[in-house]
Parts: C-alpha cells; structure tokens; sequence
C-alpha cells in the first residue's frame, strides 16, 4: 500500500520539481508579490492574514480592555455595544479584546509547530531518500506506524497523559506531521537525485550535508511553500479542535477554540459568544488556504 | 494478488502490534498508575501498592501486554471504569452508531462532491469552477465545530426547525431521523470541501489530455465526452482519498459527535482519554488504527482494479 501511496505523491510533487531549478527560481518576496497581483483570491487570503497578524503584533496597544477583565455588571445586557463592539462573554470579558489576544497565541503556535514539522520532516525526507537502504525503511516505517492513528486520537491521548500546555500541543503536531512532509521531500529527493548536476557536486567532492542542502533542498521548495501553508490552515483547525474539546491551551489565557467550547452552552441565550470567536477561527483557516490556492495557481502559471 | 494482501496483512500486523504496545506502554509504564486511578486520590499509599500486587500489576511492562493481547484476542477487552461494564459492551454499541452516522454521511459526500467536482473541473479557470472552488476551499476551512456552531444557530436557534442535540432517543420530541440532518450536514461540508478540490483537480488534468481532444474533433457533444470518456477517467485518482474518507469518518467524527451530543465511538474516546479511562482509550485505539488499515487495503486493492497500469 506504501509504494502506491508514495507514487501518487511522487506525481503530486513532479510538476514543481521539474519547474524548480536552483538557480532560476525567483525570490520568495517576488513570487509573493506576483501571487498577490494575479490571483485575487490569494489576494483576499492575504489581506486577511495581514489583518490578523497586525492585529496580535499590535494586541497590547489596541486591544481595548484586559483580555482576562472580568467585569459581572456588564453581564447585565452582554450583547454588542458601543462600549463593547462585539459583546461580553459569559464572565464579563469582552470578546474582542479576548480575539485578539487570541490570535496572537495561534499566530504563535501554530507557525511553530509547522515549522518544527517541517524542519524535522524535509531533514528525515532528504536523508530518507538520498541515502535509501535501511535508514530510508526505518524512516518510512516509524512514519507509517505515526500515520496509521487517526489524528485525533492520537492527540487526545498524548495531551489527556501529558496535560495541555503549548509546548506538548506544538510537539504533539511537530511529531504528526513531520511523516507526512518528509515523503513529499522524500518524493522529490529520489526524482532528483540522480540527475547530472548532484553527480557533479558529489564528483567536486562536497559533502553529504552539503549536496542535500545547496543541490537538492531547492527543489523541494515550490511543492513544499504550497504545502507549508495548507498545513499552517489544518494547524489552526486543530488547534481549535483541541481548545473546543477541552484539552487545549490552559484557561483563562484566551484560546479560540475554548471560547467556543466556553459559551456553547449558552447558544440559544447568547448566541454572539460562540458565533464571534468561531467565525474568528474559520476566517483565519480562509485566509491560510485562499493563500496557499493562490500560490498554486501562480506556480501552474509561472 | 494474494501474496500482496498476505504481505500487506502482515505488514498491518505489525504495525498494529506496534501501536498497541506503545499506547500500552503510555498508560501502563509506571505500576501504581492503575490502582491510583481505581482507587482515586484519596487512597493510602500502601493500599495502592496492596492493589497493585494483587492485580499483578508489578510485573514488567511486556508480560502485561503479552497477557493482555492474548485476552483481546479472545474478546475480551477489559473492564471500562468510566461505565462499570466490560469493555467489549460500550465500545461495540458506540463504534455502531458511529458507523450509521459515517456510512449515511458518505453516501451524501461521494455523489455531492463528484457532482461538484466534476462540474467545476470540466471546464477549467470557468465562472462555474471558480464558484466552486472558492465554495469548496472555504467549506474546507470551516473547522467542523465551528460548521456545527454556524447552522446550530440558524436551523435551531433562529429558524427551530431541527433539534439541536442528537442522543438518538426520542426524550426532546424529536423522531430519530431528525437528528441525523445536521450532524450528517456538517460532516458533508467540512468533507466535501476537501474531496471536490481532489476531483476537480484531476477533472482537469484529464481534460487536457489528447483524447479529450479527439473525441472532441470527432464531433461527439460536449456532455458525452464528459460523461463517456473523462469522468471514469477523472475518478481513479481520487478513488483512493474517496475510500480514506472512512477512515475520517470513523475517527475524526469526535467533534461532530460532541458538538451533537450523539453517543458515538469517537466521543467515548474523548471522555475515555479525559477520564483516563484506561482499558477504554487501548482497545479503542486497537480498533481505530485497524479501521484504518484494513480502508488503505481495501483501497489499494480498488485502485489496482480501476487502473490496470498498476500491478504489483
């Protein structure tokens, strides 16, 4: 089952990989520069990431009250006001103030455990499949074994035995994803590695590390930025799955997913509880995969 | 053929051996854990210790997994301490009522998101395709509790026309089928979304292929080339992800579950692992990891038989 599975991400990863030559791929600024003006909707995601990274940089100075400010006299009319544009939760705390801090904490998660499953996964999926043989097995078994838990669950038993906290949550994600990455670099790896250029470097007698990194690693680029921010999107969304079944980042820091599951209880009283931070959550997953959309796009075209 | 299954059985084997001893060894590593857990916070060290003997729970780590493997062999999983039962008990009748809740929800999905997918690929960068995918990517991005929360408020709060809450009883006044619109509603879109972007994608990559062309240039209309030739073309690639669906929709039905309250296997998972209901987290994890082999088997096998280019 493995090989096939592997041949269709080999197919998945063949167009950029042939597109991606090191020396004429452009610089990441341009192609995003690029994508932002040819696809318009690689434009909305963007403009919607950039609100929302502006808006955690910015949470100290604009959030307009304490995200923890438990305030009960304003539990009296909880609703939107002008006080509190978008209302107070259960407690009393305004909702946009929690918002925003909250992005902050998912803009700050969520890049880092993609990162961390990035770094660790092209690393595996460079060595995997340069060097084959039983390096390359051990690698793609320990993978399969990750793979074959559903996710979820996985989750759930790693945080229920290590407690919630944000470095287990970035690790848990760092671990699961990581087998996923390293066979499409794995794909890549073994498409190119014997080409002319990497026989070349190997005969001016670089080294290893070096011909992984300066010959081969480029091309993973193109099929792994795309890649890069799809993942950034299902972070966020798991994320917010954990804090909504109650294993997310601990209380009362504020946590998208845990004010959903906060004030669920409270829908058909006060809807805007739960509505506000679950439409914050699905807009920021927009933006990540309206961006990622659009990049492929200018790949295809470019 | 069938020495690819045996190897592929064999591989599953091992795998499923693997992932029962480290889900063992997770919660069972350090003695006293167990009887801790029974006995609760409260209890006196050496009661513990006096439970932990008895239970044979001193024992090194293999030799209880050995023992305890050989018992779910037999079917018999352990005793929950959440529910007081066997295992075996709860865990069947939840796993149950998961798969009516996946099995109705996939057979919404499959002839939805070929439909759309197939629509939206035929003719590539159209109107219709570019109303599609924006649809698609956003139904994509919308994480199922949050999809849940969106039509809760305006089926159940506004509007009041369907329950909020699934138990699969008829307490709150609601038939039973009533139930399944909204959980079954959610799992389509968070699902479909993902799906009529893979089948899209390959819509479009055979109708560029040269055939396409001919059968075009020959004069044959424009809904049979589609129907005819590209769509049984266009399906094989996604066969496989349409099968991993299963797999979806046996696990990760969890959020679903808990934001309908519908007593299904992934919501005993939840409150298993919150719990640390021990005996309940190993044996469902047994039974998740091999849902989703025995699904990859089977898909792999399907995709053998659509494409005959492949063999093994």
């Amino acid at each position: 089952m493995n090989e096939i599975s592997r041949d269709i991400a080999a197919t998945a990863a063949a167009p950029f990989a042939g597109t991606q030559d090191a020396a004429a791929a452009p610089s990441l600024a341009r192609k995003l520069a690029e994508v932002l003006t040819a696809s318009r909707v690689g434009t909305i995601g963007a403009a919607i990431l950039l609100a929302w990274c502006l808006l955690a940089l910015l949470a100290p100075w604009i959030a307009p009250y304490p995200p923890n400010g438990i305030d009960a006299s304003l539990m009296a009319y909880p609703w939107p006001t002008w006080r509190n544009w978008l209302g107070v939760d259960h407690l009393g705390r305004d909702i946009l103030s929690r918002l925003i801090w909250g992005a902050r904490t998912v803009l700050t998660v969520a890049p880092a455990a993609v990162i961390g499953a990035a770094v660790l996964g092209t690393l595996l999926g460079l060595l995997s499949g340069y060097r084959g043989g039983w390096i390359d097995a051990l690698i793609m078994r320990v993978g399969d074994v990750l793979l074959a838990f559903p996710k979820i669950i996985l989750y759930l038993i790693i945080i229920a035995r290590f407690g919630p906290s944000a470095a287990n949550i970035i690790a848990v994600i760092t671990f699961t994803q990581a087998p996923i990455i390293a066979r499409i670099v794995r794909a890549v790896t073994l498409d190119v590695k014997n080409r002319d250029y990497v026989a070349a470097a190997r005969m001016r007698g670089e080294s290893t590390l070096s011909i992984l990194l300066r010959e081969i690693l480029p091309n993973v680029r193109g099929p792994l930025i795309v890649d890069f921010f799809l993942r950034l999107g299902y972070t966020v969304i798991a994320i917010g799955v954990l804090g909504f079944l109650g294993v997310g980042l601990p209380p009362p820091d504020p946590d998208w997913g845990s004010m959903v599951k906060e004030a669920y209880g409270m829908i058909f009283v006060w809807p805007h509880m739960t509505i506000i931070p679950a439409a914050a959550i699905s807009s920021l997953v927009i933006g990540f995969n309206f961006l990622a959309q659009g990049l492929r796009e200018a790949e295809i075209d470019g | 053929m069938a020495r690819y299954i045996a190897r592929q059985l064999f591989n599953m084997a091992i795998t499923l051996f693997v992932v029962s001893l480290l889900v063992f060894m997770l919660n069972e590593m350090t003695p006293g854990d167990v009887a801790r857990k029974i006995l609760g916070p409260y209890a006196l060290q050496d009661q513990v210790d006096k439970l932990t003997r008895e239970m044979g729970l001193d024992r090194p780590v293999i030799v209880r997994y050995l023992e305890y493997m050989g018992r779910a062999l037999t079917g018999d999983l352990g005793h929950s301490l959440v529910y007081r039962q066997p295992v075996a008990d709860v865990l069947w009748d939840r796993l149950g009522n998961t798969l009516v809740l996946a099995g109705l929800s996939f057979l919404v999905i499959v002839p939805f998101s070929i439909l759309f997918g197939v629509l939206a690929g035929m003719r590539e960068r159209s109107g219709l395709d570019r109303s599609v995918s924006v649809f698609s990517s956003v139904c994509a991005s919308i994480p199922e509790f949050a999809m849940g929360v969106f039509l809760l408020a305006i089926f159940v709060v506004w509007l009041g026309v369907l329950p909020g809450t699934s138990p699969l009883t008829n307490s709150g006044g609601w038939p039973i089928w009533s139930q399944f619109v909204l959980p079954v509603a959610v799992v389509t879109l968070y699902d479909a979304g993902y799906l009529i972007s893979m089948i899209r994608q390959s819509m479009v990559e055979v109708m560029r292929q040269p055939f396409i062309r001919t059968a075009m240039l020959k004069g044959m209309s424009f809904r049979e080339v589609v129907t005819r030739h590209a769509m049984r073309n266009a399906l094989i690639a996604p066969f496989t992800v349409i099968l991993l669906q299963l797999n979806y929709l046996v696990s990760g039905l969890v959020v679903v579950e808990t934001v309908f309250a519908y007593p299904g296997f992934g919501r005993l998972m939840l409150e298993a692992a919150l719990a640390k209901d021990i005996a309940v987290v190993e044996a469902g994890t047994l039974v998740a990891v091999s849902v989703t082999m025995l699904t990859q088997l089977f898909g792999d096998l399907g995709y053998m038989r659509l494409d005959p280019r492949i063999r093994v």
